[in-house]
């Protein structure tokens, strides 16, 4: 034991206060539906009534509208890239091996880009436009989670129009 | 019609020109947030026959930390739709505080109507361990005290002080959930005699079964108009005639638990004490915080006090006090009153309050 008194040691500066908590969670109709489609391999989305628009995932609302998204549709497992980045960056928790490739995809008969991965590509060839198709997990591994979806490739279409996705960058 | 406020103002008259609320149920694992608002917030509008377009500003009340989602409230904007672009906030507060906000934004006189909605699901996590991290996170919330805990603190501190006992609070849960019976949205409703209810196991001492609120999931909206809009919409506008809200120290050692101060000043500068009051809606989720804030806004017993049942018939958090001012403008509205206070509150132990005063024409 030194002689050092608490006032020796200076303020604190430094507190630990260990919080944890634990939710359930609801995605509610409209996700259940597309988390389903996961499942079975396929891409879910809804249409609004007013505008026409698809959502993939719908969340149940039309966001521009606030009317309930009520019709069903099933998207096409392709799709455009509009917008990509390549991650040379390594991170705590990272599963990818760098550099990869995180793209914007535009599933055709959709007007909502979600988050994909693209593989089977050499990261200097990945552009806007590109068109692409999705890699799902084996039959007996699908699960009610984007985990279904491998990735993304390539797959031979030539480019889409710039016209054609101009408004989802 | 309207109290001058401290600097000697008058208020531009506001009025709740419509008000609705989901069925508050235990759990709703059915519908996600946006799911959960959408019928509520047509319901809002089609009360008066308006659309989004009619309103000039949106403001929400909720907390993420109930659903442990980022930017719940961000999203649940979609149950509105928001195209073109709006003008739009949010609280991290109860409802009731959102209306607030939007109230003293439509006193300076540049917008007419605005939409005020709320939304909270307390049946996601543990809410009492959730409640906890709303308090001081150096020195009390480390030792994780919970909500009921705190509550039965204060309780406590009131039956050793004279002022209630333990029958006071059965009597109130039993006339709060009998009320309810007449309240379709309730979520608790019975008809039991207090010798009954005093014979349920105690929770969190002196804290019985009944004195607690239930966990509920529930939303609500208000829609507020001034000026041109508040004639269009209602035939007897119910007007806001003072608002105010006030809170307290941090922390729970330094105050009086069985007072509020912070409801007598709120309760003073919105002009309570200026005319009588028919009907009083208690935001008060134990059911000895009611005698509490009862005597902090002075009311005397031909006051009806949660005719809606209150918080110990539906405690949807984040919603509970928006509900109360809309219970209270129904009131006025369906002609059982004609001047009505609504009480709102929030943190541990009724650490801030809101006091909001109606009345009809």
């Amino acid at each position: 034991m030194s002689d050092e008194t608490t006032e020796d040691r200076g303020p604190v500066t430094t507190l630990a206060t260990p919080i944890r908590l634990d939710f359930d969670f609801t995605p509610g109709i409209a996700q259940s539906k597309f988390l389903r489609g996961l499942e079975r391999g396929k891409f879910m989305g809804q249409r609004c009534p007013t505008c026409g628009k698809v959502y993939v995932p719908s969340r149940g609302s039309c966001p521009t509208d606030g009317v309930p998204t009520t019709e069903d549709v099933e998207l096409a497992n392709v799709g455009t890239v509009t917008t990509y980045c390549v991650v040379n960056v390594p991170f705590a928790g990272q599963s990818i091996e760098i550099p990869y490739i995180c793209a914007q995809v535009l599933l055709d008969g959709a007007n909502l880009s979600f988050m994909g991965l693209i593989q089977e590509i050499p990261t200097d060839q990945i552009r806007m436009g590109m068109r692409v198709e999705a890699v799902w997990v084996e039959p007996d591994e699908l699960t009610p989670s984007l985990a279904s979806v491998r990735y993304f490739r390539p797959n031979g279409e030539p480019d889409a129009d710039y016209e054609t996705y101009k408004e989802y960058l | 019609m309207s109290a001058a406020d401290a600097t000697g103002r008058t208020p531009r008259p506001v009025s709740i020109a419509s008000f609705a609320q989901s069925q508050n149920v235990r759990r709703d694992d059915e519908h996600n947030e946006v799911e959960m608002l959408m019928p509520v917030i047509a319901e809002v509008f089609g009360n008066i026959g308006i659309t989004k377009d009619d309103v000039d500003f949106i403001c929400s009340g909720s907390s993420d930390y109930l659903i442990g989602g980022p930017f719940s409230f961000v999203m649940a904007l979609d149950a509105v739709g928001v195209w073109p672009p709006r003008s739009e906030s949010h609280v991290e507060m109860d409802g009731a505080w959102a209306l607030y906000e939007a109230w003293v934004l439509l006193q300076e006189g540049e917008i007419d109507a605005a939409l005020v909605y709320s939304f909270g699901r307390s049946s996601l996590g543990d809410l009492n361990e959730i409640l906890t991290l709303q308090l001081d996170p150096y020195y009390v919330a480390p030792l994780w005290p919970d909500t009921v805990s705190l509550a039965a603190l204060q309780a406590r501190a009131l039956i050793d002080s004279g002022k209630a006992t333990e029958a006071d609070f059965a009597a109130i849960a039993a006339r709060s959930r009998k009320d309810a019976l007449a309240n379709p949205k309730a979520q608790v409703a019975n008809d039991l005699p207090v010798e009954r209810l005093l014979e349920d196991d105690y929770v969190v001492s002196p804290l019985r079964r009944h004195a607690l609120p239930p966990i509920t999931d529930g939303a609500a909206a208000i829609v507020l108009a001034a000026g041109d809009k508040a004639r269009q919409w209602a035939d007897k506008p119910v007007w806001i005639t003072g608002f105010d809200h006030r809170m307290e120290t941090h922390s729970l050692g330094a105050r009086d638990l069985t007072s509020s101060p912070s409801t007598k000043k709120a309760a003073d500068v919105a002009g309570l004490a200026d005319g009588p009051i028919d009907v009083a809606e208690i935001h008060a989720p134990y059911a000895h915080q009611e005698i509490i804030i009862k005597a902090a806004l002075g009311l005397d017993d031909k006051v009806a006090i949660n005719p809606s049942g209150g918080p110990l018939a539906a405690n949807p958090i984040m919603s509970a006090g928006l509900i109360r001012i809309g219970e209270a403008a129904a009131r006025i509205s369906s002609g059982q009153a004609k001047r009505a206070v609504a009480h709102a509150t929030s943190g541990p132990c009724l650490q801030q309050n809101l006091v909001c005063v109606l009345e009809g024409e």
